[in-house]
């Protein structure tokens, strides 16, 4: 139990309800109900193809559901906006024609309207929360994977979002600088306070990151169980690997493998 | 000591005096007549002597500028083609069927054409030019746009990006490897087809660039300044060659989007 990790009980920031999003004509999410309150850090896990990416696209406003809806401070989700910025996977997210600093100058001043000094300094502040102040110069190529990531959370935190959306952002990291992100990840949330959705295939980063945790299953993609893991934050104590299990159980199950190819069948 | 080992400089200049001595070796052992060949030596004093008095300058200034005007413009209707073809489907059709009948298509083969409309002017040469330079641009870039990354744009929409400022600020500079690929093919086609314009030009009498130098030349039996000529013409190729390489190093390269 750690105290400064629980999230501040806050008002409902983000809410879907009853959503299903066809996507190419197949259905990617069936139906997925979830809430996220101000300041958690909210986690999507599933097997891949559930539609955990799906579901972070329609609340970053990439698609829009064919049922139900996802409101943002109880309004539906339009167009998408810098209110809403994404962290992507891929390392190729910040604009390698810009050095890194001039990559979230560049986003202030489209996003924001915030231009020179201004906007320089603040986007200073910004490397330095994630703690790559020394590379504000250098191109994104010139950067590791682990330092490309972190400048796309520089640029997407710089636009101040009412909500920071991440896609499996270190999910084509190493081990190692995965678990430092996730570190630096957590710390910088204590500082900003921001409410994040995050989706990810791992275990272990869901428990870890996680103060809710909403499990999704494959055909039917949808919701299964909203897990409440604000309580842990220490990857050794009992309740961790006690949480930790439980989510294996929701995910691979005999049930589920069953279900998978049934849905395969079909 | 190898010959490899050799610096890159040393091997090409060695490479081009064994060049430069077999050429003067044929011409003063063989006795060809200078009606036909000309010599190194007689090849560089006319071009000394041709640069001195204004000749080459005046005719490589004009050449030059036709090729650039007709060049800025096929680029301007290439980019211009291309981002109506990224907008709209309509406009990637018309881009498909334009440039699968136009491109395959010589521009100097349109010059009778442009001779009945503009008549015997720079306008002709600047208007195949254009034709020339719009496709490889057009075709280019269009591919350049296709090839973004989903990433890249979902960025881009994300920060409320759109329509020209889109344009501008995301997808020219992200499509800039197939530009500057576009942008040289042009060059290299815009340059064969002005040179060659104004050899045309030259039989019919006007005056004008390097193409009509050249013409001209040949009318007094001026060998050494028919191949001074050519010189002059490869050498720019050369140097428009280095300047591409000069902007690669400064844009795609520098930023990792080209090794």
């Amino acid at each position: 139990m750690s105290a400064i990790s629980a999230p501040p009980l806050g008002d409902v920031i983000v809410a879907g309800s009853g959503v299903a999003i066809a996507y190419g004509g197949v259905t990617a999410v069936a139906s997925a109900d979830f809430v996220v309150r101000r300041g958690e850090k909210f986690v999507l896990i599933g097997p891949s193809g559930c539609g955990k990416t799906t579901l972070l696209k329609a609340i970053a406003g990439f698609l829009t559901p064919s049922r139900g809806t996802i409101t943002l401070d109880g309004k539906p989700i339009g167009e998408p906006g810098p209110d809403r910025t994404v962290v992507f996977q891929d390392f190729d997210q910040l604009f390698p024609w810009r050095t890194v600093l001039d990559n979230v100058v560049y986003a202030l001043g489209i996003a924001k309207g915030v231009r020179g000094a201004a906007a320089r300094e603040r986007a200073r502040e910004m490397l330095q929360l994630v703690g790559i102040e020394r590379a504000a110069n250098n191109y994104p190529h010139q950067l590791s994977g682990g330092m490309k990531q972190r400048g796309a959370i520089a640029r997407a935190l710089s636009l101040e979002p009412r909500i920071l959306l991440m896609d499996e952002p270190f999910g084509a990291l190493d081990a190692i600088t995965r678990s430092q992100l996730q570190l630096d990840l957590n710390a910088i949330w204590r500082k900003t306070g921001v409410t994040i959705v995050l989706v990810t295939h791992s275990i272990q980063e869901a428990v870890f990151l996680g103060h809710h945790v909403a499990v999704m299953s494959n055909s039917p993609a949808r919701i299964v169980e909203t897990v409440d893991t604000s309580a842990v934050d220490d990857i050794d104590s009992p309740e961790f690997v006690r949480l930790s299990h439980h989510l294996r159980t929701l995910l691979i199950t005999p049930e589920s493998e069953a279900r998978a190819l049934r849905g395969a069948a079909e | 000591m190898s010959w490899r080992r050799l610096p890159t400089t040393l091997r090409y200049t060695i490479v081009i005096v064994v060049m430069l001595s077999a050429w003067q070796g044929y011409v003063a052992l063989s006795h060809v007549s200078p009606l036909l060949v000309g010599s190194p030596i007689d090849v560089a004093r006319q071009l000394a002597v041709d640069v001195a008095n204004g000749k080459i300058p005046t005719a490589t200034y004009h050449t030059l500028q036709t090729l650039l005007t007709g060049l800025a413009m096929g680029a301007l209707i290439g980019f211009a083609f291309a981002s109506f073809a990224v907008f709209s489907s309509v406009g990637r059709d018309v881009l498909a069927v334009l440039t699968a009948v136009l491109n395959p298509l010589p521009a100097i083969a349109i010059l009778p054409l442009a001779l009945i409309w503009f008549g015997l002017s720079d306008r002709s040469i600047i208007f195949i030019v254009t034709l020339a330079t719009i496709w490889p641009v057009a075709i280019n870039t269009d591919t350049g746009f296709r090839t973004i990354s989903a990433t890249t744009q979902m960025v881009a929409r994300n920060l409320g990006l759109r329509g020209p400022r889109l344009v501008v600020d995301v997808l020219l500079p992200a499509a800039m490897p197939y530009i500057l690929t576009g942008l040289k093919t042009a060059w290299a086609f815009g340059w064969r087809t002005v040179v060659a314009a104004e050899l045309v030009f030259g039989v019919a009498g006007s005056q004008g660039g390097l193409g009509w130098y050249i013409n001209n030349a040949r009318y007094y039996l001026l060998t050494a300044s028919i191949f001074a000529g050519l010189v002059v013409i490869s050498i720019l190729g050369i140097a428009v060659e280095a300047l591409f390489a000069f902007v690669e190093s400064r844009t795609v390269l520098r930023w990792g989007m080209k090794r």
